[in-house]
């Protein structure tokens, strides 16, 4: 192919850090701005966590970081309070777990461990990449509002949504939301088309699918779910667009506002909602795939075992991926809809517990008589599967309707998605940082900073999100600015739910402080950590056998040719206990 | 502030440091970031399992101290049934998550790394695969039947003696509609809402005024631009452009909604809707009373944005949809006066909460729901604190 081509090309400064068409460049800017997204997103829930925790107490830090508008003698400001829980929603859902998560880990991993030059399109991959960014700074302008940033909660329901009499929030915040969501939906769709095309064009010799590693199948099936589910948002949006400018009526009907008579008439906000979770659950899979994806590789090289059930894994994720489409209903139980039509959806969310239990039964099969090398990136891996065993247990509390008329829009479904969707996909993240790095930057992160990060994050995450439950289950609903109204009814639980939520923001702020070092050790090691051996993890995989200093075009010579699947670990009768890819079977050996 | 500052620059040099005194000594020693020692994996290793045996022991904590967060017994009929299958599920939920997180963090303290080990080879083995497909299945098999079933009857028809009560959402207050001897609601519109018929009620003594209200407003724009029109040719302007662009677009939203207002009033004659079923309906704005044993039927309505009414002591919870007529039933099983005993609080009650965002008062958006012991009791209470739908001012 344009191999040579591709490595004598001489770049200048924009083509090559800027502007650049390479895809592990790319990787590392969503994954730079995936982590400034993230630093304001955590920041922005310690925020309105301060107000949580001491209710009416006023706060000089506060003060010091939203002013006297929003802010005023240390007290949160009510309507900006809605707008913190709106855009860390907002921000931590797509653009550090959607964007981040999945821009990052696969565009570095996706050629690299293929066997490929570099993704399908880099040009269109650099667009993905610019569209993203533009679509940040778009959501993080909306902060700086005069009348505040979009408020409505990060589903963004109409008629609030629609109405700035409604929610202050809703003015212009609103359309800068908007705007930004469908640049934001762009990006993702070019992101997906080119990972696509490029898993199923571009693999190297011998790369049959059956021997991509877990990873690729990952975010190949996020990628596909991406594509069917994100344009039905843009359509929400674009509706919700015309609804707020042009005078339709596609959401709203017998609205009277603001001492208004509202003239549209006919629409249904009920509309609305199936078209945002018809994208909003298959959102969580696109968030969680990839996470369990760098999982199964962390886990199975770091075990120094092949992953267990390579195939049932492979199975349970398109199951996933097909049931991920036919669920959304359970987010609507009680909005009046059909109680038939509800029943459906139990059963058919019920029904994603089985891949999901196989899966979490094959990463403990993994771990059974291995050899388990507690590298940091391992114990996140541990610390992801534990979080989504907790989170998905109560997923089966919240997918049966009858239960769930109790328990929707509490506390309760905050603590549950947050554990399964948001912690999870977190910890994988970070997992998946940790292991990359030395391909990224071709230095190692320090291992010791690395298990402090690890020991204060998953504490500190089981400390909010655990008793954030039992708050959810006494009846508390979310996005309430004070709890304190409890006390007007029943003392007994207003004096749990107080105390509860102090010790929840403590966590939450030690969490949040802990990712310093994080950060830290992040940006130190990318100049001054150890300088990376090409293969530190004995790895099978294809991207280790490639230069530590990166060239464009991955390998300097031929591509690998692959003979194997990538999970021989402690195979019987081989000398290492890991073999690579590259290396063909021997006499008599079984493929697995 | 200044100190806090500092403070945190001091500790990142510091962390600077430490890094560059561990990156010399791992230089001397010729140890690799990549190596993990085994003493690194003992460590943790058993960092994992005291993980565990905290994580577990919190969560046992946290459950026998704030168990059902708190929450007295159901107080509705199917509430307790509700509660019967919350036991259930929790039991299953608690095992799995019990033991599925014991055997992951119990083998990663076991199977923790040794210099020299080798992992056994086990790449799949289908039985065991199929062992938990078909186990995870039939659980939920379990899980799916008992839950629809609950479903089913809370979701059923009420009774035929279920007493018919409307709930009205707004920013940032609930309005109970009582439906009065008839047990029927009468008709309501949005575009009917004034200040003394809050609800937009429809009788034939409501539309007319609406239409009214409308021609009036029509007539006094009209009136308002004539007088501007007679000052303008007199050469003083009273009204800018864009006053005047105002009033106009004012007048024709006024005839646009006279227009439907009355395409409605045909419609309802057409289908004979009897609007006087509205006479008796009573409202409250303050507290929402029930009657022990009565089974309820509820009408949910909202005005403004969605809100969704929530009854935690009654596990009830409905969306309120503004265009929409949502439903839900229960029957009360114990009255106010009652729970309190149970709860020793004299001062506890029953409450009705906004559980939808609906804008910056959300949270203060709530009911005194009390449960009567009798029906003479709502009945003294109603004739004190109830008024009609629709005020009779003159």
């Amino acid at each position: 192919m344009s191999a040579t081509a591709h490595t004598h090309h001489k770049e200048s400064f924009i083509t090559k850090y800027v502007f650049s068409q390479d895809h592990k460049m790319i990787g590392k800017q969503f994954l730079i701005t995936a982590i400034f997204m993230s630093i304001v997103g955590v920041f922005l829930s310690v925020l309105f966590r301060i107000q949580l925790g001491w209710p009416g107490e006023s706060s000089s830090f506060l003060n010091t970081f939203l002013g006297d508008t929003w802010a005023p003698n240390g007290i949160l400001d009510r309507g900006m309070y809605l707008g913190l829980v709106t855009i860390h929603g907002t921000i931590m859902v797509f653009f550090v777990l959607t964007g981040g998560l999945s821009g990052t880990f696969s565009n570095i991993l996706i050629p690299l461990q293929l066997g490929a030059r570099d993704m399908a399109s880099g040009f269109l991959n650099m667009i993905s990449y610019w569209l993203f960014l533009l679509s940040s700074v778009l959501m993080l302008y909306g902060l700086f509002l005069e009348t505040g940033p979009a408020s409505a909660g990060w589903t963004v329901y109409p008629p609030l949504s629609v109405f700035e009499e409604g929610i202050a929030g809703s003015g212009s915040g609103m359309t800068v939301w908007l705007i930004s969501m469908t640049v934001f939906v762009a990006s993702s769709l070019v992101g997906s088309l080119n990972y696509i095309v490029t898993v199923l064009n571009l693999r190297t010799k011998g790369m049959k699918m059956t021997r991509m590693p877990l990873t690729i199948w990952a975010f190949f099936v996020t990628a596909v779910i991406g594509v069917l589910s994100f344009p039905v948002l843009v359509s929400a949006v674009v509706l919700m667009i015309m609804d707020r400018t042009l005078g339709t009526s596609f959401y709203i009907s017998d609205v009277h506002i603001g001492g208004e008579i509202m003239e549209q008439a006919g629409g249904s906000p009920i509309l609305y909602e199936h078209l945002f979770w018809f994208l909003g659950h298959p959102e969580v899979y696109i968030i969680l795939l990839p996470a369990l994806g760098l999982t199964s590789e962390i886990i199975s090289t770091n075990a120094r075992k092949p992953i267990f059930g390579y195939r049932a894994m492979i199975g349970s994720i398109l199951a996933i991926a097909f049931l991920s489409f036919i669920v959304w209903g359970h987010h609507m139980f009680i909005t009046g809809m059909n109680p038939f039509l509800g029943g459906v959806f139990v059963f058919t969310t019920l029904l994603i517990a089985i891949p999901s239990a196989v899966k979490v039964f094959n990463y403990i099969t993994t771990l059974w008589r291995g050899n388990l090398r507690f590298t940091p990136a391992m114990l996140f891996s541990i610390g992801l599967v534990s979080a989504f065993i907790t989170g998905g247990v109560t997923g089966i509390i919240l997918a049966d309707s009858a239960l769930d008329i109790q328990v929707h829009d509490t506390m309760f479904v905050v603590a549950h998605f947050h554990v399964v969707m948001g912690m999870s996909a977190i910890l994988g993240m970070f997992a998946g940082v940790y292991h990359w790095f030395p391909k990224m930057y071709g230095r190692m992160m320090n291992t010791k900073l690395g298990y402090i990060h690890f020991w204060i994050t998953i504490i500190c995450a089981y400390g909010v999100f655990l008793p954030m439950h039992f708050i959810g289950i006494g009846g508390a609903p979310r996005r309430y600015y004070d709890y304190s109204v409890y006390d007007a009814f029943d003392t007994v639980q207003g004096d749990m739910i107080i105390d509860l939520n102090i010790v929840i923001s403590i966590f939450a702020i030690i969490g949040a402080i802990g990712q310093i070092i994080f950060i830290f050790n992040f940006f130190y090691s990318t100049k001054k950590g150890q300088v990376a051996i090409q293969n530190p993890w004995k790895s099978n995989t294809l991207e280790w056998t490639t230069p530590v200093e990166h060239v464009h075009g991955n390998w300097p010579g031929e591509l690998p040719t692959v003979h194997r699947w990538p999970y021989d670990y402690s195979k019987p009768g081989a000398d290492d206990d890991f073999i690579p890819q590259t290396v063909p079977l021997a006499d008599g050996e079984e493929e697995h | 502030m200044l100190i806090v500052w500092i403070v945190i620059i001091l500790a990142i040099v510091t962390l600077a440091q430490i890094m560059r005194i561990s990156a010399i000594a791992m230089k001397i020693r010729n140890r690799r970031e990549e190596d993990i020692s085994d003493a690194d994996n003992n460590f943790n290793g058993i960092f994992l399992l005291l993980f565990l045996i905290f994580f577990l022991g919190g969560t046992i904590y946290l459950w026998a101290k704030y168990g059902n967060g708190m929450l007295p017994e159901a107080a509705s009929e199917h509430g307790a049934e509700l509660d019967w299958l919350f036991n259930i599920n929790w039991i299953i939920v608690f095992a799995v998550f019990f033991l599925t997180n014991s055997l992951l963090f119990g083998f990663a303290y076991k199977y923790r790394g040794k210099k020299g080990r080798k992992a056994y080879y086990f790449p799949h083995d289908n039985r065991l695969e199929m062992l938990w497909t078909i186990v995870p299945a039939v659980v939920l098999a379990v899980i799916i039947i008992l839950g629809l079933r609950t479903w089913n009857s809370i979701t059923g028809k009420p009774s035929e003696d279920a007493k018919v009560i409307e709930l009205y959402g707004e920013q940032f207050k609930w309005t109970v509609r009582y439906s009065g001897e008839d047990n029927k609601l009468g008709f309501a519109d949005y575009k009917l809402i004034n200040g003394s018929n809050p609800l937009g009620v429809a009788t034939a003594a409501s539309i007319d005024s609406a239409i009214n209200n409308r021609t009036d407003g029509i007539l006094k724009t009209i009136e308002d631009l004539r007088i501007a029109i007679a000052a303008d040719s007199a050469g003083n302007d009273i009204y800018s452009v864009e006053e005047l662009y105002e009033m106009r677009s004012k007048m024709e939203k006024y005839s646009r909604i006279k227009e439907r207002i009355e395409k409605m009033q045909r419609q309802y004659e057409a289908a004979n809707s009897d609007l006087a079923v509205a006479d008796d309906d009573r409202i409250s704005k303050l507290e929402l009373h029930l009657v022990k044993d009565q089974e309820y039927q509820f009408i949910f309505r909202a005005k403004d944005v969605m809100h969704s009414a929530y009854f935690p002591h009654f596990r009830a919870q409905m969306n309120c949809v503004p265009g929409m007529r949502t439903k839900f039933k229960f029957k009360p099983t114990i009255s106010t006066k009652e729970m309190r005993v149970k709860r020793s609080n004299e001062d506890f009650n029953y409450v009705l909460l906004c559980n939808k965002i609906c804008g910056v008062s959300h949270s203060n958006m709530k009911m005194i729901v009390v449960v009567d012991e009798t029906q003479e009791e709502f009945d003294a209470w109603a004739a004190e604190n109830t008024e009609l739908a629709i005020a009779t001012t003159n």
